[in-house]
């Protein structure tokens, strides 16, 4: 092995505070968890940056990617982040294979479990699956995406990218944007960057707002102009393009005319503004290119680089929280 | 029924839903009627052979008339048969259930009617009545044989979870059926607000990423439903009424004379949305838990009659339907054997009296279907609750009777323990 990167000489000594077993809600953990593992994946981000990236933190440890919805994005960021740290990666897609037919979700859990994995990532279209498959299993249990509800680790991969480039999170004012009512990158970074300080604003427009939006603690803007005037990080959220032909919004071109991201809109933020999307983008629809594109605003690929660093670190620390079982 | 041997019911609490009589007193049956009832804890010149039962001031009071019961029989076994469900009332105190039309093939003619009937009279526990679908396949397009199935012996008409969405059908469903003079049950939820959910759209949901129907979706679907029921005179039963909105709907009707009913279901007058928690899919119904402030409105449209009837609404489901994500689950909870207990709550917490509450779910039912039940006078049948109404219960799912576990009551801590239930003079339940 070589000699491991800056912050993480530590890491083999120290126990992570993981408050639980399963990593399913940002709300999971409290503020001083969060800045934890954000100072955790800040030195895996160094450390993914040298030529020799592996450690051997997870060695004989099994991972298991169990992806009820396709992603590339998030299947390989947490393929890569396992392999890193040493650990044997499994992928599994029940959709594409006989696990699929007629099988429920419990049976898939009690089938994985017998195989004795230590930690499973799980994505699924359905709210609430994670925590239903955390009660049927004995290992660690990530959510990595359920339906409408949360995705964690998006948002502490947000809230590392954030905190690189401003170097605080406190006091930020963050617009997230777009179809709120459907994202639970949405709803994740709402609970984490307000329990880190952050000043939140929801954009979007009335018919992709959640019922009692009002009450999430957040400003609430259904102009665009309006909900991004000063703020220091525009994070635009995936619109489906099933959900922009009439159904919640009349069209496409409506739709990035009132609440795409341009030039001209982004001029309303605030002065070294930065813009965010947790990918994968829809150009010319709720992000123009040309804002994207520009490496100077645009944080999008840091996002990506954080998301292996963030998601070292959450597995880290549930692995050794598994170590002190 | 078998003759029986008389029975006496000694030194009883006698709660009487016709008379309001609530206190002691003493009941003869024999024949499979009430032969007589003192009000007094003894009584004088007992007949001879008479069995004599000591209720020691528990409740004695008419069986219960539970209006919307599913069952998987026919076409669903495995989820609770018409036997299944007929032990499971015996052992809730409910001796008459009225199973819905909603199973495979639907009871949409007048042959199933008398399946269900013929069923039910070599089980031979409990009462059991058929409801039968308003249109043909519950589709909501044609109208069933509502006078056949009333003729066969269907009480009511309903299209159970399925709202009748054209409006010219239901106008003509409740026209047809006021010349039978046929109750029509019918849901009120608009099919297009409350497409996909899962939950009461609200703050709690939206956390949860579920989607929601919204309270308005029901009052949307009542005020048509009223209006309809208006113009064609029919006699409507408001099924499961559910939240503040509705109430205020169905006040303004019963105002001005409108011939409409309403019934709550017990779940949504004991939980609201907050018991879903973590995804738990025992309390993911059809329609959804409201707020707390829904809740204590349906209370206390129950306690000023408002509200007439409260159902079991008991919908069994297997494990496999409810070990699930939130939303691929199926909504519905068994209720039969907890109705009373749970109902009893109410009275504890001194929210509604006693009487009134038994009233709701045994003379109001009964005299809406024109059932001879829900009184304790010479003359009516013996079907009768024995209940010691202070017992404390904890119920355990697993050991309920019903064939499928699927219980929101399950751990939950009631008082009221049914000592023996009596069905035409026969004793159907005495553990």
């Amino acid at each position: 092995m070589t000699a491991p990167a800056p912050g993480l000489d530590d890491v083999r000594s120290r126990t992570f505070p993981f408050p639980r077993r399963h990593f399913i809600s940002a709300g999971d953990l409290n503020r001083l968890e969060a800045l934890e593992l954000l100072d955790l994946a800040d030195g895996f981000v160094a450390l993914n940056r040298q030529k020799a990236k592996k450690l051997d933190l997870l060695k004989g440890r099994t991972l298991m990617n169990l992806f009820f919805e396709n992603s590339t994005r998030t299947q390989s960021s947490f393929e890569l982040a396992g392999k890193r740290l040493g650990a044997d990666v499994v992928n599994m897609s029940p959709r594409s294979s006989s696990m699929s037919k007629g099988e429920t979700l419990i049976d898939t859990a009690v089938t994985l479990n017998a195989m004795q994995p230590d930690l499973l990532v799980v994505r699924h279209a359905s709210s609430g699956a994670a925590s239903l498959l955390a009660q049927k299993v004995d290992c660690s249990v990530v959510n990595a995406g359920d339906g409408q509800h949360e995705h964690p680790t998006q948002a502490l991969l947000d809230a590392l990218s954030m905190r690189r480039a401003f170097g605080r999170i406190e006091d930020l004012t963050v617009a997230i944007c777009g179809d709120v009512l459907h994202s639970r990158v949405a709803r994740s970074n709402v609970i984490l960057l307000q329990q880190l300080g952050a000043d939140v604003r929801l954009v979007g427009p009335r018919t992709l707002m959640p019922s009692a939006v009002d009450r999430w603690g957040a400003e609430v803007f259904h102009d665009m102009r309006e909900g991004i005037a000063g703020a220091d990080v525009v994070m635009m959220l995936r619109l489906q393009l099933e959900r922009m032909t009439g159904s919640l919004v009349p069209s496409t071109r409506e739709y990035f005319r009132f609440f795409g991201l341009d030039r001209e809109k982004l001029a309303r933020a605030a002065p070294g503004v930065r813009v965010m999307h947790p990918g994968p983008m829809n150009r010319g629809v709720e992000i123009d290119s040309d804002v994207a594109d520009d490496l100077a605003i645009s944080l999008i690929q840091d996002q990506v680089e954080m998301g292996v660093a963030v998601r070292m670190a959450v597995l880290t620390a549930l692995a050794a929280r598994l170590d002190n079982a | 029924m078998p003759a029986t041997p008389p029975t006496a019911f000694l030194n009883a609490r006698l709660v009487d839903p016709e008379s309001g009589y609530d206190g002691p007193g003493c009941l003869i049956v024999a024949d499979g009627v009430v032969a007589d009832v003192v009000h007094r804890p003894d009584y004088d010149g007992l007949p001879h052979d008479v069995e004599v039962i000591d209720c020691e001031g528990a409740m004695l009071a008419p069986g219960l008339v539970d209006l919307r019961v599913k069952t998987g029989e026919p076409g669903a076994e495995p989820k609770e048969t018409l036997k299944s469900a007929a032990r499971a009332a015996a052992a809730g105190g409910v001796t008459s259930i009225v199973v819905q039309p909603d199973t495979d093939p639907v009871v949409d003619e007048p042959s199933v009617v008398d399946f269900i009937l013929r069923r039910a009279r070599d089980i031979g526990l409990v009462r059991v009545y058929p409801a039968g679908a308003a249109t043909k396949g519950l589709e909501g397009r044609k109208m069933a044989e509502i006078g056949l199935m009333r003729e066969a012996g269907a009480v009511y008409v309903t299209d159970v979870d399925r709202p009748v969405v054209d409006s010219l059908v239901m106008r003509r469903v409740l026209s047809y059926a006021r010349g039978f003079d046929t109750l029509v049950a019918h849901r009120p939820a608009d099919p297009y607000l409350t497409a996909g959910a899962a939950a009461n759209e609200g703050e709690f949901a939206a956390r949860l990423g579920l989607p929601g129907a919204p309270a308005m979706a029901e009052r949307i679907m009542l005020e048509r439903d009223l209006a309809l029921a208006e113009l064609t005179g029919a006699r409507l039963l408001v099924d499961q009424v559910s939240c503040i909105e509705g109430l205020e709907s169905l006040r303004r009707a019963k105002d001005k004379g409108v011939k409409v009913w309403a019934s709550a279901s017990i779940n949504h007058l004991t939980f609201n949305e907050l018991d879903i928690g973590d995804y738990r899919t025992f309390y993911k119904l059809s329609p959804p838990l409201r707020t707390e402030d829904d809740r204590q409105a349906l209370i206390e449209a129950l306690a000023e009659g408002l509200i007439d009837v409260v159902v079991s609404a008991h919908a069994p489901e297997p494990a496999e339907e409810k070990r699930l994500p939130f939303d691929e689950a199926a909504p519905g909870a068994i209720g039969l054997e907890t109705l009373l207990p749970a109902l009893l709550t109410l009275a504890h917490e001194d929210r509604v009296g006693l009487v009134d509450l038994i009233r709701a779910v045994t003379l109001k039912p009964a005299q809406l279907l024109g059932l001879d039940a829900g009184r304790l006078s010479a003359g009516s049948p013996a079907d009768l609750v024995l209940c010691d109404i202070g017992a404390p219960v904890v119920i355990d799912a697993d050991r309920l009777t019903s064939k499928s576990k699927n219980s929101p009551f399950d751990g939950r801590r009631l008082q009221g323990r049914v000592i023996l239930t009596m069905v035409g003079g026969r004793v159907v339940h005495r553990p």
